[in-house]
């Protein structure tokens, strides 16, 4: 039976998609604009900021009001809740890529200080996790939510290598390339804030479909 | 046991034999040939509330009426297997079914005080059961209208007559009376669903004082009231028990597919 409930949870869904989209986008243009030394680029980001920010609001509305309306029980009250996590969880990750953005136009004027290749590796790490996150959601997928969660893993071990390299290759070397090396090590932070945000999105679609907590518990997936 | 269960408490079905109050074990009713209910086991804990629920025909106020054996009033009923109330047999043949029904209270859909007044509605049960004693009935009767959350409203016109109060306190002066004579375990078939919201509230605040000091067993059609009043949900379909668990379970993560489809409304 089709309810009239299924139709405000597939506009619900829309409009997640829509700020997944968003987000990916913001994720990809701010990694392009530091790549490019991109002032206008990363720019856009920052304004582009204010759409994904008024989505929030729009889809957090949606979800108040379908909870007070339907009263969901059940698989309907995890997908809701589990939507409302989503969407606070891409506004964080926007709000990372505007930081990342802040960076480039601070460093933008400067000649960059070492090729960029760890960066934009962490970055693709980055983009494909928030992409199989949403798409776990998407398609209901336990397994690709799990796989989200355990490479996360490995976005921390690159985050740490970058930074150690910044640090020890360049900063305790020479003090002087301070200014050019903190930016790229707190876009460094901010990329692998944004893998966690793509794992706390996986562990809610687990939950989703589950019913099973694995927040703060992951070793609870790798027994499995 | 007079206190609340503790949510951790709460968390199982597996009870010890100690907490448990109702036992029901491979119950069938028939109403002539029809089979009304197949093969119910469950055990109830003490000082718990069970919200029964399922679509209309399910069995649910069949079932609750099995309690007391308020279905002994239809001709041609029949059932096998047992009920035991604290390792009591119901239908054992030397149990008075007066005594049952004075222990299993039961509170109906639509309210129906008798046409006296408020004091002797509620002292009526006490009286039949040939206590005269006028201090005691008294003392009972304020006691049984303060545990219903009544006395506040109507202890200064307790001679007038019971029709004068709303709907929502005849349900709870029909609760005190079920209370006066001091039951164990309450039996509620849809108590709330001709009450407006302020009432319905009243009720369920009194449900969840009362299973301090009682077993309560309610039929809801109102999923939302389960939800908010049950510690443990009883889901029947065409006369099967498909899913009994805690509340929180039933409510967010079902074990089974049909319980999932009824409580978010895809039938029923």
């Amino acid at each position: 039976m089709e309810r009239h409930l299924d139709e405000e949870l597939s506009k619900l869904k829309t409009n997640l998609l829509k700020m997944a989209t968003l987000v990916e986008e913001a994720i990809h243009k701010s990694i392009d604009a530091l790549k490019k030394r991109d002032k206008d680029l990363a720019n856009k980001v920052i304004e582009e900021d204010q759409r994904i920010d008024e989505l929030e609001i729009e889809i957090e509305e949606e979800i108040i009001e379908l909870l007070a309306l339907f009263q969901p029980m059940a698989i309907d009250l995890r997908f809701i809740t589990t939507g409302m996590h989503i969407n606070a969880e891409l506004e964080r990750i926007a709000d990372l890529t505007v930081n990342i953005s802040q960076r480039v136009l601070e460093v933008a004027d400067q000649p960059l200080l070492k090729p960029l290749i760890d960066i934009p590796k962490l970055a693709s790490q980055a983009k494909t996790m928030v992409h199989n996150s949403i798409d776990s959601f998407v398609k209901r997928d336990e397994d690709m939510a799990k796989k989200v969660i355990l490479s996360d893993n490995e976005s921390n071990k690159l985050r740490t290598l970058i930074i150690k390299e910044l640090i020890n290759d360049y900063m305790v070397k020479d003090g002087t390339t301070a200014p050019r090396a903190v930016p790229l090590l707190l876009v460094a932070r901010d990329l692998e804030r944004i893998c966690d945000h793509a794992s706390a999105i996986a562990e809610d679609v687990i939950y989703m479909i589950q019913a099973k907590m694995v927040k703060h518990h992951r070793e609870r997936l790798q027994k499995e | 046991m007079n206190v609340l269960l503790k949510d951790e408490e709460l968390k199982s079905t597996e009870f010890t034999e100690n907490n448990i109050k109702v036992c029901v074990e491979d119950f069938n009713f028939y109403y002539d040939t029809v089979q009304a209910l197949k093969e119910i086991n469950l055990k109830i804990r003490e000082n718990t509330v069970v919200g029964i629920i399922g679509p209309s025909g399910c069995g649910k106020s069949t079932f609750l009426r099995c309690f007391n054996r308020m279905n002994d009033t239809i001709s041609n009923i029949r059932y096998e297997g047992n009920i035991a109330i604290d390792g009591n047999n119901i239908f054992d043949k030397d149990l008075d079914v007066v005594d049952l029904r004075k222990n299993v209270g039961m509170v109906f859909q639509k309210s129906n005080p008798f046409p006296k007044s408020i004091f002797e509605n509620v002292a009526y049960g006490l009286k039949i059961n040939g206590i005269k004693d006028k201090g005691f009935i008294t003392e009972r009767v304020e006691k049984s209208l303060k545990d219903s959350a009544l006395w506040e409203e109507v202890k200064d016109r307790l001679h007038k007559s019971a029709f004068a109060l709303s709907g929502g306190q005849q349900q709870r002066l029909c609760i005190a009376r079920a209370l006066a004579i001091e039951p164990e375990v309450l039996l509620l078939d849809e108590p709330a669903s001709a009450l407006d919201p302020i009432a319905t509230a009243k009720i369920e605040e009194l449900i969840h004082e009362l299973k301090k000091k009682y077993t309560i067993v309610i039929v809801t059609h109102n999923m939302q009231q389960a939800a908010r009043v049950s510690d443990y949900t009883a889901f029947f379909m065409l006369g099967e028990l498909i899913e009994f668990d805690v509340t929180n379970k039933i409510f967010t993560n079902p074990s089974n597919k049909i319980t999932e489809d009824y409580v978010t409304g895809r039938f029923g």
